[in-house]
């Protein structure tokens, strides 16, 4: 891993962090690394609400900001920022605004290294628009103050298009943590890490290489097909 | 929230007739999930929602013999919803109802509120 400055993780929803990058995170806040987290949403308008449902529509919200709280803690992210959007709304939002709010946080910390989605190969409405807007921020900064941009991509074809990732981090070394990370989210994820534990148990290859190593697109500009 | 079923059935009527005739908020909801195309290509993705929509209604049921559907019956049109299965009145005196799949996930959810939802 390249040695970072400050790490800007900007993402639509709590959780959309866990399973692809939290072992990224915690190796960044391991050196010492300051990680701000921008977080768009509580996930408002998530379908999971626990494996039993404890969560309501209504109670969902506040019980995934706490979970977001405590992934943070494991991850030792100290600062974590919540924009306040609304879950599902994100592309309908005006998109200078929604740039103006993430552009704000990058002023402040002074990023060397982003992560976000790759607009347009991250399938949730949310992740593309939130990943444009972010995008969009970084963009008004001159090019040699730019930070660095790690996309996570994960659509239909996206390889096909993107190529493979260039930036692939081995976390097996804090697979404990990023499990940690993932629990953390209880509401959204109960249900996977249940399915999970044989997996765990049998120490199964793929699914090992799935969760222990984190992928990434440097974001090269805009494709154009 | 508790499951819907034929005992308390008649709270959930008493419920929601207790916001009958005056101005409430609505929320009203269905998903299929947003992965649902991306899982498989053969399925659609739905889903629509409106939060808050300022409703008066005139006659309101539960009925079905579970899941539930709820009618609410308006100067001007209808409200309505079918898959429900849990229920709560919370401690704002709101009433949630939702519909939850097999796997737990919520499906549709329906709520009344005499105060704006957040
Ligand atoms: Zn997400």
């Amino acid at each position: 891993m390249e040695k970072e400055r400050h790490v800007l993780i900007a993402f639509p929803h709590p959780d959309d962090e866990a399973f692809g990058v939290a072992g990224t995170i915690i190796k960044f806040t391991d050196a010492g690394v300051p990680v701000t987290y921008a977080c768009g949403t509580l996930g408002e308008m998530g379908r999971n609400m626990g494996k039993p449902f404890f969560a309501n529509r209504e109670t969902l919200p506040d019980i995934r900001r706490e979970e977001l709280k405590k992934a943070c803690q494991v991850m030792g992210i100290q600062d974590l920022r919540m924009l306040g959007l609304r879950d599902k709304t994100i592309e309908f939002e005006d998109e200078e605004e929604v740039a103006d709010k993430i552009f704000a946080v990058i002023q402040e910390v002074n990023p060397s290294l982003i992560i976000t989605f790759y607009p347009g190969f991250a399938v949730h409405p949310d992740h593309d628009a939130y990943g444009a807007a972010v995008i969009r921020a970084a963009m008004r900064l001159p090019a040699e103050e730019r930070p660095k941009i790690y996309c996570k991509a994960f659509s239909e074809g996206c390889v096909d298009i993107l190529g493979k990732p260039d930036i692939v981090h081995d976390v097996m070394d804090v697979l404990d943590r990023k499990l940690e990370a993932i629990k953390a989210h209880r509401s959204q994820t109960e249900a996977s890490v249940a399915q999970w534990q044989d997996s765990l148990g049998n120490k199964d290859e793929e699914f090992l290489q799935w969760v222990g190593k984190e992928t990434f697109w440097t974001y090269k500009g805009p494709v154009v097909d | 929230m508790q499951a819907i079923n034929k005992e308390n059935l008649a709270d959930i009527q008493k419920a929601l007739e207790s916001f009958r005739g005056e101005e409430v908020y609505l929320h009203l909801e269905t998903t299929s999930g947003v992965y649902t195309a991306y899982r498989d290509k053969s399925q659609l993705t739905v889903g629509c929602y409106i939060r808050n929509g300022k409703i008066r209604f005139t006659t309101g049921k539960i009925t079905g013999a579970g899941p539930y559907r709820v009618g609410l019956k308006m100067d001007l049109g209808w409200v309505y919803a079918e898959g429900l299965t849990d229920w709560e009145v919370d401690g704002e005196g709101r009433l949630l109802l939702a519909g939850h799949n097999a796997e737990g996930k919520l499906a549709c959810a329906f709520e009344l509120s005499r105060t704006p939802f957040n």
